[in-house]
């Protein structure tokens, strides 16, 4: 038996550490700490509410603006304006949004997960004119002029062996590479058209949006969003394409928990309130075993902490959610707490929603999804691995990418943006939503004017989470769990599964591993 | 033309990165001033309470782009080479700590980045990077570490330069920032801060290329530690709505394009080049969104900036005649006193003065 420890694990959002017990060449059981602690929500309380959805953009820097929102729509609940944000206020978030999941799934295809995939140094031996690749040919030449293999840096060291791809796909997906890095910064300018600037939008607030709508943004817009619409198109969904055909195996390698949640995003309509306004990707729930849809209640989440180092009481819905540490306790191994809907675990994510949107019979999402399936030979089912994260979300951004070219035609140049609200003394608010990586919810109680109490459930705190009082595993330890490790020295397939699931450990801001205690650790044979 | 080494800190401190990236490939001269071998500037990104939006924000960086950041002479004869950054690096766990390690041992031989606050409650338990014998190294382990032996480092974003969000009262995992963690373990390795929550692409390679090209040397910094060509003017006192302020034109409610100040903008009371620089290959800005200001480059960030939706003086939040004294001190009597004169007067003129009253009733 062996442990295979990787801290840190690189290419994702945060901290994190993962461990494997292995035998006979399988991993048998798997941990994942996350190794940072700001307790963002403690900083929260006592301060003027409108200041949480710029607060809890600090939470991530890559997905500010879920938090943004999510944050926004817990204050629009709250301070009761749900259903009065104008029509060019509730369009300007959906399409920030949207820049943002444009953003987010390319620079994680390309720039987070691609290098487990793809072999930089055949670069070395292109022969073609392509600047960018010219480029990195000479960047390796001079490593290996002077023999300094860390002149390579930051694509070497690296883990070595299973690079599969073509020595030509391999210099196409460096070439896309480099592409994808103005591609991903084109979308923040898409998004700063609007909001001012990326990371860390302004923009978005209770009561609607501040930028104003003209026609010359909205053609700026337009013209921005087709250059993006052509990369996921012809690049994005053609390299996830190319991978997947050469990695089959990892179709079902890194499967996971098998069942699925969705709170649903972008708002349609702002009649009704929270889970009852129609958005373009729904809420709901699925398995990947019935593929049946089923309606989510929101009041059956709770959080569990018997293994998380938390004092407060396990079971409790988010709304009530406490954060008292409790460092030492003995069965705890992780700060993340376990959300569990119903009592089970559930993945969130772009194979989340899009797999909720398909048994719902979004039509748009049943034609991509299938268009796909069709051309990689697949069926839904066969989703539920590692390359059906990866699939799944470049299908989500160009469904995205695609509803925003229409969004911004429904914009309404000069007409307000933002309504005008009175702030409560007491209320309390929820903002259900999701991130790029998954659902995420916002909960506050404002008490004498002030924020009372302020909770995050984001959706690395569903995927990452530690064992619950059931000692069912989280999603990402059930997906490493009976994966087979063919090479212990270069453990790609953990890497690979951990990094589908696109993890943001800032995000999962409960995430702490105390030092020097050997409580949790595995105890190795 | 000619180009002295006072033009070349002009060139890199007055203006945007472009400058160096485009313009002075084509000055003769240019190449004679620098190395004819290629210098590598090995460089360890150390992320500790932070969200990597500064990460991600350089990401963003326009000439040169971030694969010429990457792979190309980002100057001519020097050449960046990143051998940590736990977001961007192929290597992971031990692969990745033998990079640091090894990079981290040539004395002088490397420039640390810093990006979040340093937590130092419980000995820094709050953040671990990698770990040795089965135990985890704090992050505030690694800065001392690191910070002792590097050629200088920069402090990116607000987290690292000052504390930041992590930082905001009640400071819950004690973070600190760079300087401080500095001050308090004496180590004297040159601090320069890249604020900005997140810090602009521009600050932090402009920065980079003034120092790969007049060594630390070049970069002037004010009393925060900020290189001045970003942050020495106040964001009101460069703001294309300034006009709106002076004639007493104010946003009555957030998407209202006239001076945001009677909404709590921060402007009068931070310091950054934001409203000329402006954001996202200068697609737009905060309060060009109609936005407050909220102040993320300032070293009282968030807390005296907040709430972000109240006027700068009002209860809590930091008043401009903290900035006009800082000024004072840092910059010449002369000008401090101009800026007082004129704040004297904008608010005698009554234009303030009555606007702060009718919200006092409301």
């Amino acid at each position: 038996m062996a442990k295979i420890v990787i801290d840190p694990l690189t290419r994702i959002e945060g901290h994190l550490k993962i461990e494997a017990v292995v035998e006979d060449g399988v991993v048998k059981e798997a941990r994942s700490s996350g190794m940072l602690f700001r307790g963002l929500e403690i900083i929260l309380k006592g301060r003027d509410p409108r200041d949480a959805p710029q607060i809890t953009s600090r939470i991530c820097g890559v997905c500010p603006t879920s938090h943004c929102v999510a944050s926004t729509l817990c204050l629009d609940d709250a301070f009761g304006i749900t259903d009065k944000i104008p029509k060019n206020g509730r369009i300007l978030r959906n399409l920030i949004q949207g820049a943002n999941y444009i953003q987010s799934h390319i620079l994680h295809f390309y720039h987070l997960a691609a290098l487990d995939f793809v072999d930089v140094t055949k670069v070395a031996d292109y022969a073609g004119k392509e600047p960018a690749l010219v480029s990195v040919k000479n960047f390796i030449s001079r490593a290996l002029n002077e023999n300094d293999m860390y002149m390579l840096a930051p694509f070497y060291p690296r883990y070595e062996g299973d690079y599969r791809l073509s020595a030509e796909e391999n210099q196409m997906a460096v070439a896309h590479y480099v592409a994808a890095l103005e591609a991903r910064r084109t979308a923040h300018e898409l998004s700063a058209i609007f909001s001012g600037l990326m990371p860390h939008q302004k923009s978005i607030l209770p009561g609607g949006a501040t930028e104003n709508v003209t026609v010359s943004k909205i053609a700026n817009f337009m013209w921005q969003l087709e250059q993006l619409r052509y990369f996921i198109d012809n690049v994005y969904i053609p390299d996830v394409i190319t991978v997947g055909k050469a990695y089959p195996d990892y179709l079902s390698i890194g499967s996971g928990c098998g069942r699925y949640l969705s709170y649903g995003v972008f708002v349609l309509d702002v009649a009704g309130a929270g889970l009852a306004q129609p958005r373009f990707l729904a809420s709901g729930t699925t398995s990947i075993d019935t593929l049946q849809y089923a309606s989510l209640d929101a009041a059956q989440i709770a959080e569990d902490v018997l293994h998380s180092r938390y004092s407060s009481p396990s079971g409790l819905h988010p709304s009530e959610g406490q954060t008292e540490p409790a460092p030492f306790k003995p069965e705890a191994y992780s700060w993340v707490k376990s959300p569990r809907y119903k009592g089970d675990v559930y993945e969130v994510g772009p194979l989340a929603r899009l797999l909720v949107n398909y048994v719902q019979q979004n039509s748009v999402v049943c034609s991509a999804v299938d268009s796909m399936m069709s051309e990689l030979g697949l069926a839904p089912a066969d989703l539920a691995g590692t390359l059906g994260r990866h699939v799944t979300r470049a299908i989500e951004a160009k469904l995205i990418a695609d509803e925003m070219a229409k969004w911004v035609l429904e914009l309404e140049p000069d007409a307000p943006t933002y309504v005008e609200y009175e702030l409560p003394s007491n209320a309390k608010g929820a903002g259900l939503w999701e991130g790029p990586r998954g659902a995420l919810g916002h909960w506050i109680t404002i008490k004498d004017g002030k924020i009372g109490n302020y909770q995050c459930v984001v959706p690395t705190t569903w995927n990452a989470s530690p064992r619950d009082d059931k000692e069912q595993p989280g999603p990402i330890e059930q997906a490493i769990e009976g994966t087979k490790i063919k090479d212990e020295e270069n453990p790609f397939e953990i890497v690979r599964i951990v990094r589908s699931f696109d993890p943001c450990l800032a995000c999962a801001i409960h995430l702490l591993t105390p030092k020097r205690t050997e409580l949790g650790r595995f105890k190795v044979c | 033309m000619e180009l002295t080494r006072r033009d070349f800190l002009k060139l890199s401190a007055g203006s945007v990165v472009a400058v160096l990236g485009a313009r002075l490939f084509s000055v003769p001269g240019f190449n004679s001033l620098l190395a004819a071998s290629l210098v590598e500037t090995p460089i360890i990104w150390l992320q500790s309470g932070a969200c990597t939006g500064c990460s991600v924000s350089l990401l963003n960086t326009v000439n040169p782009y971030i694969n010429n950041v990457l792979v190309d002479e980002v100057i001519p004869g020097n050449h960046l080479s990143l051998r940590f950054h736990p977001n961007v690096m192929a290597a992971a766990g031990e692969g990745a700590m033998k990079v640091m390690n090894d990079t981290a041992q040539n004395k002088g031989g490397f420039v640390l980045i810093a990006e979040g606050a340093f937590s130092t409650k419980d000995g820094g338990v709050y953040c671990e990077i990698g770990e040795e014998n089965g135990q985890g190294i704090t992050a505030l382990e690694h800065l001392i570490r690191l910070g002792s032996n590097a050629k200088a480092v920069i402090a990116v974003g607000t987290c690292a330069t000052y504390g930041g969000i992590p930082a905001a009262k009640p400071n819950p995992t004690g973070c600190k920032s760079v300087q401080d963690v500095f001050s308090a373990e004496s180590i004297t390795t040159p601090v320069i801060n890249i604020s900005g929550c997140p810090a602009h692409p521009d600050w932090i390679v402009g920065t980079v290329a003034t120092i790969l090209i007049g060594g630390l040397g070049a970069v002037e910094l004010d009393r925060e530690g900020r290189p001045t060509a970003f942050y020495r003017e106040l964001i009101h006192d460069i703001c294309p709505r300034r006009q709106y302020y002076d004639v007493g034109k104010f946003a009555n409610k957030p998407s209202e394009p006239y001076c945001l100040y009677a909404l709590g903008c921060k402007g009068p009371v931070t310091h950054a080049d934001c409203p000329i620089r402006r954001w996202n290959n200068g697609v737009n800005w905060c309060i060009g969104c109609n936005h407050p200001c909220i102040g993320c480059t300032e070293p009282d960030f968030p807390d005296k900036k907040s709430p972000f939706f109240q006027k700068a003086g009002s209860t809590g939040v930091a008043a401009a005649n903290r900035i006009v004294e800082d000024i004072g001190l840092g910059v010449g009597v002369a000008t401090a006193a101009g800026i007082a004169t004129h704040l004297g007067m904008t608010a005698a003129s009554g234009r303030l003065k009555k606007k702060q009253s009718k919200e006092g009733q409301s």
